[in-house]
């Protein structure tokens, strides 16, 4: 079954595709005939959970190939699927209109950002550490240069930053399973990890890798179908995103109209903690260069770095395909993320143009109150309106709405059925799954095969090795969503951390590792330690006060983690001896195509 | 210089043009952010809006496929491209 089932793929695929749609379809006639929003919200969830946990347990395995690399079977264009879901979490799918929404061009060095790095993928890493047929990012680091705490660093880099990632991807699983199911958060945090790790416990990288491409096709028709389907209703174009201008044009008008004033301080206190208002122009570009270009190339370098991202590119059959799969991966991220400000254009205009019969800015604040998906959103705590000016009508200032309401609340407000917030109730869901459960398997494997395995006890049987990458990955897990239940910090910032502490301590490691062969154990050592720490205390800096320098912030700290990173790697590397002869040709051998790989098949 | 020698230099060459590419439309063109959003661009978009919502995210995804095609040209001259039962 197993080469037939890679044969089959694309059929399997589009009989569960078209399986899904016939789902939707059938939600949407029950809905016709009387079946409540809530039960259609949990239909939804419901379903596609236990479809991506059957994948999982049929992708079960005891091969720790097949655990740690899915077999390194993976087609290209798959594999580009996976990888998108992968990368789009929580925040990509929930979170990233909302941003655009309020904060317009400046918060677009996100996308910018978050594509770009794939360049740096493909044309820097992937292939090589394809060819080098690494299991895990650290393997890499710790066959390249040699020695145990070249390694145990890795680790260490690779579990700050993913850490921090999925505790915000857990997060994000607990507020739509609490939304769509109807359950206290706090519970609803560990109903979201359960479904995590039924899709990898049994699979591990197999299991993952079947689920994340499902779980693309459902994310995928979640964003794009309210996208066309709200343009369409509103008469703004049968294909958004070439039909837009004249809408993007009209939020301009009425910006200028409206003006942006600015509220009291004492008004704002009233205002729902999360909540913002339109404070910033929609496309015009009002942030300095530095400042967008740095957040863009924190993102990229981030994107670079981050090992649940990398270690995707480990499964294709070839180096050949590892390239060609970055590009198809890419492809599908656009498809999403072009489509966000879209959304976020479709979204605004709706609220505030008095001229459409969805408008609210003008009205009454009688009128406003009076409209059904308001009161549900506004208990939702996710809108607020106070009359601050005194005069009975609803001007731009005084209208308020969390991030995530762009996503969640537009199809509601366009008037689109109840089936369609279900879906995007199941997308979102699928986004931020897919996502932790790679970052879980990250670390996991990390720890199982570098620390445990390649540190602890090298003559460990499969069964063995296994069983304790399994331990992990519900240790991790649970460890995440009890930091996940605390509520530290919102979704978006961690992510952004996160990348940051990727990008301190991975980037020059790894790029350096194959461009520069003169890169020894001890710079690269001092190199990520160094630039974990540097980031780390910057970080830390910033948010006790400290001024920070060069326009660098709580969100671009990387950018000096990943300077003195490399610095210090050269530096060091050059006052201490050069890599013996093996590993220089080592570097030599990964950086061609052809030939075995440096590791064995099973290592 | 050795064949693998000659290889490398050629992977690096085209590592420094994708490179430059991908500079250009992720750095570069944001350095006059400004000045270009008054320019009327595709599909009526303003140049630097379109850029951040399509155009540069458009360019990637491009720039991808084109190295990877160039660099599996490369790969073949040199006779270094896998073979399909490796």
């Amino acid at each position: 079954m197993k080469g037939n089932f890679i044969d089959n793929l694309p059929k399997i695929y589009g009989i569960y595709t078209g399986g899904f749609v016939g789902f939707i379809i059938i939600m949407a006639i029950a809905e016709q005939m009387g079946m409540t929003a809530k039960t259609i919200g949990i239909a939804f969830v419901a379903f596609t959970v236990f479809i991506y946990a059957l994948i999982g347990y049929l992708s079960r395995t005891a091969q720790a190939d097949a655990y740690y690399v899915a077999g390194r079977q993976v087609p290209t264009v798959f594999n580009g699927m996976a990888t998108a879901a992968d990368w789009m979490s929580g925040a990509s799918f929930v979170a990233m209109a909302g941003g655009i929404y309020f904060k317009g061009y400046g918060y677009m060095a996100l996308l910018v950002g978050w594509t770009g790095g794939y360049v740096l993928v493909a044309s820097l890493l992937a292939p090589y550490l394809r060819k080098f047929g690494c299991y895990t990012v650290p393997d890499f680091i710790g066959t390249r240069y040699g020695g145990n705490l070249a390694r145990f660093s890795a680790v260490v880099v690779l579990t700050v930053a993913s850490f921090t990632y999925v505790t915000a991807q857990i997060n994000a699983t607990g507020t739509i399973a609490s939304v769509a199911l109807d359950i206290p958060f706090q519970y609803a945090v560990y109903v979201g990890l359960i479904s995590i790790l039924l899709c990898s416990m049994l699979g591990g990288m197999r299991g993952v890798t079947w689920t994340q491409v499902a779980q693309y096709i459902v994310l995928i028709i979640a964003y794009l179908l309210p996208v066309f389907w709200i343009s369409n209703k509103m008469g703004a174009g049968f294909f958004p995103h070439f039909m837009l201008a004249d809408e993007v044009a009209r939020i301009g008008e009425l910006e200028q109209q409206f003006g942006f004033v600015k509220n009291a301080a004492a008004d704002l206190k009233t205002v729902p903690k999360g909540l913002a208002g339109i404070t910033k122009a929609h496309s015009a570009v009002n942030a300095t260069p530095w400042a967008f270009i740095s957040l863009a190339l924190a993102m990229m370098m981030g994107t670079a770095s981050l090992p649940h991202v990398m270690m995707r590119y480990f499964t294709t059959p070839s180096v050949k395909a590892a390239r060609k799969s970055v590009g198809w991966s890419l492809f599908f991220i656009f498809l999403l993320y072009s489509s966000a400000p879209m959304l976020a254009t479709l979204s605004k205009l709706s609220l505030i143009d008095p001229n459409l019969p969805t408008g609210i800015i003008g009205k009454t604040f009688a009128e406003v109150e009076a409209i059904d998906w308001y009161q549900n959103w506004n208990q939702a705590n996710l809108m607020f309106i106070s009359d601050f000016n005194g005069n009975g009508t609803l001007e731009l200032n005084e209208f308020f709405m969390g991030g995530k309401a762009v996503v969640l609340a537009t199809p509601e407000i366009a008037g689109l059925p109840y089936v369609i917030s279900g879906l995007v109730a199941a997308g979102g869901m699928a986004a931020a799954m897919s996502t932790a459960d790679g970052l879980i398997l990250a670390i996991a494997n990390a720890i199982s095969h570098d620390v445990y395995y390649k540190i602890i006890d090298p003559k460990a049987e499969t069964a063995k090795r296994l069983l304790v990458a399994r331990v992990l990955l519900v240790i991790i897990g649970f460890a995440g969503a009890t930091i996940a239940a605390m509520e530290i910090q919102g979704i978006l910032g961690s992510v952004i951390w996160a990348f940051d502490f990727a990008m301190s301590g991975l980037f020059f490691p790894l790029v350096l590792g194959v461009w520069w062969k003169r890169a020894n154990r001890q710079g690269a050592i001092a190199g990520m330690l160094g630039g974990l720490i540097a980031g780390a205390w910057y970080l830390v800096w910033v948010r006790t006060g400290g001024s920070g320098f060069l326009g660098i912030t709580q969100l671009t700290f990387g950018i000096f983690g990943s300077a003195v990173s490399l610095v210090l790697m050269v530096v060091v590397s050059l006052m201490t001896a050069e890599p013996d002869k093996a590993t220089q040709k080592m570097v030599d051998d990964v950086r061609v195509p052809s030939g075995k790989s440096i590791l064995g098949k099973s290592h | 210089m050795s064949n693998q020698q000659k290889h490398w230099e050629k992977t690096r060459g085209l590592l420094f043009i994708t490179l430059a590419i991908w500079f250009v439309f992720s750095i570069g063109i944001f350095l006059f952010g400004a000045e270009m959003n008054e320019v009327t661009g595709p599909f009526g978009y303003p140049w630097t809006y379109w850029f951040t919502c399509q155009g540069s995210l458009g360019a990637f995804v491009i720039l991808i496929f084109w190295f990877a095609n160039r660099q599996e040209k490369i790969d073949e001259e040199f006779g270094f491209s896998e073979r399909e039962d490796e």
